[in-house]
């Protein structure tokens, strides 16, 4: 019953509460950093460690947050994440920090972190705290990841950097522009909902078949 | 839970809330200090090291390097440089003999700003290398500038008196002039003005060939 | 039968139907096209079918696939689709790969009229959207013109490049009118400019069939003359005007009025029920509107051709235009929003 708790937690951010295709949160990395499918994933991986990181020290410390200073404990928390991460990303991945740029300080202003410490780790215990944020944070990264692929593949003819189609290949450069994450982001949020609709009227009709035979 | 025990127990006391506040920036500048600190060697090694292989790359023969600041008027080797000093960096051989300047330059581009840095020999008044340091031109087109090798190859031996001078593709004849990018115009006139007018403004203030600085061993020198 | 007369007949409005049918507008709007399209045939060869063609399947490919099943039929029917296929065809150069003219075609549908809610809810010009999403995508595909051979009816090898690929060079390619004037100050003559025996898009090549078409469609009353007549005036007096200054830099009316897309675009696509506005001042004011920008871009402006954002630009204002020059309701005072 505890494991299946937390394994549930850890699942809706992966697919049901994604919070990009479902929440629609964390809109400016989403567009601004996915032009590549390295720069995603990197992206993907300095919040996950902010979000990990603060969920557990909000959860651990929800006792001794008073809740009038809740938020601003929350932001310095958050804060001092994201820096270390920014430190950390400028002294291993120089090249990449230099693609990044502005946006790994922004991630502090990212609203699904915010967000997620005060609907979530700041009313949990520690460990649903840390499994909701790895869920939620996997979930960012698949969806940064999902896009940066389709606009890496379309835009440049690679994936990581590997040709894929030769070098005849016609990069399709409005993907790789601003332009380029709304229409992707627009395309991948239509299957979605297209998707979900679909699974609505598939479980609607299982339900009226099974009243039916009653 | 601990929501609703917290909501009816009695409001803290305003230094409770200060206290907490204070703790929690306390805490929070002590780890951002720890890891400031921790990279920060890392940091300054990896920019060294960039800086150092962009003037080996526009200086072909050169093999150590010096920043020069230019300050009252002379060239000066081993001078930290204040804020918004110009710098050039001198290259030199392997028996310490002067090869040429590196020279940064920057400029409006199609986009935004583009930043460069060219190799110069003083003595044949030559081009002799071009890097682009940063630069924010669309992909697929001006990112060119770049990524084209031609073009990049264009300026290994480039006259800049008279003035550079982008032309047509495949029209290039005197020693000034260059092959444009087709497609990227804009973006190669960018680096070609960028390139001139860096030139103009460091003619006067580079020593007559001969007499550039010498270079000077500093102790942490790589 | 036995019915007494006078009978008595109750209708609720519409009381007056005409045969003024948007699938009539749309059939005439391309009966007054295909002059045109033939001439790009005999001037471009077969290539001009292929890419016309692939962009019309591309456009009525996406009508299909996202019109609601019940509807399908119909929405095919009106011609809409074909029209905005048909039109961005003839926006498009001649050895543009069949492959991304279907692209075009397809994302002209989508993101021009679908996203919108269909038909009549666009706030943009498909055709033209299609249009700028090529340019966007395809910057260089776009912007090689392959020089016309009149009545050798070939195919350029570029047109059948496999999908995804590029189209390879030609081999011969030739600056637009635009372009030459721009960039190396030289004159197109006239009478190659109203034949249409010049470099550039497929439909913008032949001036005079286009003023045919546009000729037909007024008798007819398929659109607002006040339009193309607003904007090719605006075009007219500000290069006039320009040639006082400087006779040698800028281009002649004439000049400015057949080169380009601009015939093209003042008669075709400007005047699209949709997009433009319904207020006889709001079509003066729309019409000059794009003939200003027409001329800025192309004179102050870093492209040669700038009809296509001219005209999405004042389709974005078209909204704006209406609420301002809606007319007095009778017998209310002058200012009543």
């Amino acid at each position: 019953m505890k494991r299946n708790e937390a394994y549930n937690e850890f699942v809706k951010g992966i697919w049901r509460d994604n919070p990009v295709f479902v929440q629609v949160l964390g809109m400016c990395p989403m567009l601004a950093v996915t032009n590549s499918a390295i720069n995603a994933i990197a992206m993907g991986m300095a919040t996950f460690f902010v979000l990990v990181g603060s969920s557990f020290l909000v959860s651990s410390l929800r006792q001794w947050i008073p809740k009038q200073v809740r938020i601003s404990c929350f932001i310095i928390i958050i804060a001092t994440f994201v820096t270390v991460a920014d430190y950390t990303l400028l002294a291993l991945v120089p090249a990449v920090h230099k693609e990044l740029g502005a946006f790994i300080p922004l991630i502090v202003a990212n609203c699904m972190i915010l967000g997620r410490q005060e609907a979530f780790a700041s009313r949990y215990p520690a460990k649903l705290a840390v499994m909701d944020a790895i869920g939620m944070a996997g979930g960012f990264m698949l969806a940064l990841f999902s896009l940066g692929a389709i606009r890496e593949i379309l835009g440049d003819g690679a994936l990581f950097g590997v040709r894929l189609f030769g070098a005849d290949f016609e990069p399709w450069v409005i993907m790789i522009l601003p332009p380029g994450g709304f229409l992707t982001l627009g395309v991948i949020l239509l299957f979605f909902n297209w998707f979900r609709q679909k699974k609505d009227e598939f479980l609607d009709d299982v339900a009226e078949a099974q009243r039916g035979s009653d | 839970m601990s929501a609703t025990t917290r909501k009816n127990a009695a409001a803290p006391s305003s230094l409770r809330l200060v206290l907490t506040l204070a703790v929690a920036g306390l805490i929070s500048g002590v780890a951002i200090i720890g890891i400031y600190e921790a990279t920060l060697p890392t940091i300054t090694t990896n920019k060294a090291h960039e800086l150092q292989a962009a003037v080996l790359k526009v200086l072909p023969g050169v093999s150590r390097m010096q920043a020069l600041v230019f300050r009252d008027g002379e060239l000066l080797a081993n001078t930290e440089p204040a804020k918004d000093e110009p710098v050039v960096y001198g290259g030199y051989d392997d028996g310490g003999t002067f090869v040429g300047y590196a020279i940064p330059g920057a400029g409006p581009g199609f986009q935004d700003t583009i930043g460069l840095l060219y190799g110069y020999a003083p003595d044949r008044n030559l081009v002799v290398g071009m890097e682009i340091l940063e630069s924010r031109e669309t992909p697929g087109l001006g990112d060119k500038i770049y990524k084209d090798a031609e073009w990049v190859a264009g300026f290994e031996a480039l006259a800049v008196e008279p003035e550079i001078v982008a032309v047509k593709k495949g029209t290039s004849a005197a020693d000034n002039e260059i092959d444009a990018i087709t497609g990227a115009t804009i973006s190669a006139k960018a680096v070609v003005r960028i390139i001139n007018e860096t030139h103009v403004a460091w003619q006067d203030r580079l020593p007559p060939p001969g007499a550039e600085p010498e270079l000077v061993e500093a102790e942490d020198a790589p | 039968m036995t019915e007494k007369e006078p009978k008595l007949l109750l209708f609720h409005a519409p009381l007056l139907r005409q045969d003024m049918t948007t699938a009539r507008v749309m059939r005439e709007v391309i009966i007054a096209l295909l002059p045109a399209a033939g001439a790009a045939v005999w001037f471009f060869g077969f290539t001009a079918l292929l890419v016309i063609g692939a962009s019309i399947a591309g456009a009525v490919a996406a009508e299909w696939l996202f019109a609601p099943r019940e509807s399908r039929g119909a929405s095919l029917l009106d011609g809409s689709g074909l029209l905005t296929g048909l039109l961005l065809g003839l926006t498009l150069p001649p050895g543009l790969p069949m492959w991304m003219a279907f692209l075009g075609g397809f994302a002209g549908i989508c993101l021009g009229k679908v996203i919108w809610g269909g038909l009549g809810h666009n706030l943009f010009n498909p055709a033209l959207l299609g249009r700028a999403f090529l340019q966007a995508t395809f910057p260089i595909a776009m912007t090689t013109w392959t020089p016309p051979a009149p009545g050798e009816f070939g195919v350029l090898s570029g047109n059948l490049a496999l999908p995804f690929m590029q189209a390879g060079v030609d081999g011969v390619t030739a600056a637009t009118p635009l372009g030459l004037l721009k960039f190396e100050q030289e004159v197109t003559p006239l009478l190659s400019l109203a034949t249409g025996n010049t470099g550039g898009s497929l439909g913008e090549a032949s001036g005079l069939l286009l003023l045919l078409g546009g000729i037909f469609l007024w008798i007819r009353r398929d659109f607002d003359w006040r339009i193309p007549v607003s904007i090719l005036l605006t075009v007219a007096v500000f290069s006039a005007v320009l040639g006082l200054f400087d006779a040698e830099r800028f281009p002649t009316p004439l000049f400015s009025i057949f080169s380009g897309g601009l015939l093209l675009g003042a008669i075709y696509m400007a005047t699209d029920p949709v997009t433009s506005p319904v207020t006889p001042r709001g079509a003066w004011i729309f019409g000059i509107g794009i003939g200003v920008l027409v001329m800025l871009i192309r004179v102050f402006g870093g492209l040669p051709e700038g009809v296509m954002y001219a005209i999405l630009l004042m389709n974005a204002a078209t909204p704006l235009i209406d609420r301002y020059t809606q007319p007095r309701v009778f017998g209310r005072e002058a200012k009543s929003p």
